[in-house]
């Protein structure tokens, strides 16, 4: 028997607007989107503006409701949940912000903002209180002098560093890390990328990181979603992503990453058009109004993700016809 | 060969701090060729835009200044004039005219109250005496060729009713109004999604070889260097610490400093392999040092796995290290 999912996402769907009074459409952030994550595993959400990615990683903490659609925490369902069982239950959960200028109190030290949320869980003494947030410190690798200075006294490496340490300080079991590293220059960037690594493998941390760049996620995530308008395109381990990718958009996507080698340029697949508007995606396959593998029947119905391999599910209707990279187009 | 475009000598740029003046760009040295790209690449701080402002002329005013150095661009004239020291209304000539930007934020160079059109239309009016419909058709010529569809309705919408790879698209159609000499490109794609980052960097190139324009690419990302550009300098707290041909720099980086970047930037489908292994991502250690406070000497050697006693003695020149690579390191000829 399998064992169940630490974080189980079902049929989870999240519209903006179209209430009310006002006269804005409907916007479609995401649309039916299931997965699983088994506890200690970390999944990347992949994907550009308006694919969901962010949506997602705020529905699975709660801090936005999902418009339907569960999402399940170590079996206990998290959206049917009242306010003060999933306060509770948000010790368990934290989440690391994109932008570690925006997400640091400028009147707080850092011991203050480490401590923020132990207090609101009412966890220990504020001497224990102190105890985890010097020893979170310590685990981002943050000189101990740390804990009595401001925000502004720190690069944007040691910042998002702080924004680590604030989620760890909660010792919890999963984490959304929505755009960790996007902010930072490129030499920063692995760091960081190694120290949640390290901190995840060490602490047997589950992780939901979100990125647009499928190069940086490649190392952290055991398991890579691609999503587009909202949908999950394809789902696949890592390794089996960036060495058998079947779905258009995901070729698209890994052929469309500027790589710092000279001449590769002239072999890359150009995607032609823009990406629709959520509030007015195509039919059927949302990505077929770009897809060079396009046929009428795209337009017809809305393709189920289908296995296309050990653990790799693809949705496209011409998965089969697609099986090699080398397809011509229609 | 051909007279470059730009020539710059010696450019020395500094900024007023809370009563300090700090050197944002220091010992610059590059020049241009017509029809070539050559791109400034580095992290935050490393001067490359501000090298970039310099040029254009749109320094902070009072606050950031040009303290030495030349800075000689050919225009339409086909004289070299020295762009230091040139009053500010000489400097709106060329601008938009014989030199013209194309910014990271399109939303900054297009005005939310005036039509696609009449902002393209409006510096051939302005520089090139056209009248108004004249310019209004060659507007919409000039979403035609930036790749918009239907540019005739596109030129009567307003900015906002684009997206942001079409503004990105109409903002170099406005920089290529009046067909000039040189584009200076600040981040472009930056903002961008990369399936459209794709498009317009591939958009650029192709206008550039139509058009034989030089153009000054400046970018953060290694990867957006090696599709676009022929020459590359790398910049590092203010200076040039590396430049050369893009595919010499590339296979053959002369500076710890560059071939700790290269190493940095994630490859797709080598990081399975490092996990495998558990080995961690390559990175380089420590922080980009600040402007306020430079190591002496090399202000890389902090943090570089080379350094030795005398490299924080004195800033180390551009070492010619063959075939117009240059390195600022003093043990490139071992590294």
């Amino acid at each position: 028997m399998t064992e169940q999912p630490f974080l189980s996402v079902s049929n989870l769907t999240k519209h903006f607007g179209g209430s009310g009074f006002s006269r804005a459409p409907v916007v479609r952030a995401v649309e039916d989107v299931s997965f699983d994550v088994p506890r200690g595993k970390v999944v990347g959400l992949v994907g550009e503006s308006g694919s969901g990615k962010t949506t997602i990683g705020r529905s699975v903490l709660r801090l936005i409701d999902p418009t339907s659609g569960t999402v399940r925490l170590d079996g206990v369902d998290l959206t049917a949940m009242s306010a003060r069982d999933l306060r509770r239950q948000r010790a368990k959960m934290q989440y690391i912000f994109q932008d570690p200028f925006a997400s640091l109190s400028p009147r707080m030290t850092i011991g203050q903002i480490l401590m923020e949320g132990l207090g609101i869980q009412g966890t220990g003494t504020r001497r224990d209180r102190e105890d985890r947030a010097r020893a979170a410190l310590k685990a981002v690798e943050l000189p101990a002098d740390a804990f009595d200075r401001y925000a502004h006294e720190f690069s944007g490496g040691q910042r998002q560093r702080i924004g680590i340490a604030r989620a760890l300080a909660l010792e919890p079991q999963l984490i959304v890390a929505d755009e960790p590293v996007s902010a930072l220059d490129v030499s920063i960037q692995a760091q960081i990328v190694n120290l949640l690594r390290d901190l995840q493998t060490r602490l047997g941390l589950t992780m939901l990181f979100i990125s647009h760049d499928l190069a940086v996620v490649e190392y952290i995530c055991d398991t890579v979603i691609v999503l587009y308008l909202g949908r999950i395109m394809e789902i696949a381990p890592a390794a089996e992503l960036y060495a058998n990718p079947r779905h258009p958009y995901t070729r698209a996507l890994l052929s469309a990453i500027p790589e710092p080698v000279p001449g590769r340029a002239s072999r890359r697949q150009i995607l032609t058009g823009d990406i629709p508007s959520p509030s007015n995606p195509p039919s059927g396959c949302v990505f077929r109004t770009r897809c060079p593998h396009a046929i009428d029947a795209c337009a017809q119905v809305v393709p189920p993700l289908e296995a296309v391999g050990r653990d790799h599910r693809s949705a496209c209707i011409r998965n089969h016809e697609l099986e090699t990279a080398e397809a011509v187009p229609a | 060969m051909n007279a470059p475009v730009l020539d710059i000598r010696d450019l020395r740029t500094v900024f007023r701090v809370g009563g300090r003046e700090l050197t944002a760009v220091a010992d610059l040295d590059l020049s241009i060729a017509p029809g070539e790209t050559v791109a400034l690449v580095g992290e935050s701080g490393s001067g490359k835009s501000v090298t970039s402002l310099s040029v254009m002329g749109l320094l902070p005013r009072k606050v950031g200044r040009i303290d030495n150095g030349t800075i000689a661009f050919r225009g339409k004239s086909g004289a070299a004039r020295d762009l230091v020291g040139m009053t500010p209304e000489a400097l709106r000539q060329l601008r938009g005219n014989d030199m013209a930007m194309v910014f990271q934020e399109p939303m900054t160079s297009l005005n939310p109250v005036y039509t696609v059109g009449e902002q393209i239309a409006e510096p051939m009016r302005i520089h090139l005496g056209r009248s108004r419909a004249q310019a209004a058709a060659a507007a919409v010529q000039l979403l035609a060729d930036v790749g918009i569809p239907d540019p005739a309705r596109r030129a009567r919408q307003f900015p906002h009713e684009l997206s942001g790879g079409m503004r990105q698209r109409a903002t170099i159609a406005m920089a290529l109004a009046c067909d000039p000499k040189l584009l200076i490109a600040d981040e472009p794609t930056t903002a961008l999604d990369v399936t459209i980052q794709a498009q317009i960097l591939d958009l650029l190139a192709k206008l550039q070889a139509e058009r034989g324009m030089a153009m000054l690419f400046v970018t953060h990302n290694l990867g957006v260097v090696a599709e676009i550009a022929d020459r590359v300098a790398v910049m590092y707290a203010g200076r040039i610490v590396e430049t050369g041909t893009v595919d010499e720099v590339f296979d053959h980086p002369r500076h710890p400093y560059t071939q700790g970047l290269l190493r940095s930037v994630p490859r797709l489908g080598q990081a399975t392999a490092l996990k495998r292994a558990g080995t961690p991502l390559p990175t380089i250690a420590g922080a980009v040092p600040s402007l306020a406070n430079l190591p002496r000497g090399c202000a890389f050697a902090p943090r570089c796995p080379y350094a030795i006693d005398a490299c924080t003695v004195a800033v180390p020149p551009l070492a010619d290290t063959g075939g117009g690579h240059g390195s600022r390191c003093i043990r490139w000829p071992e590294i």
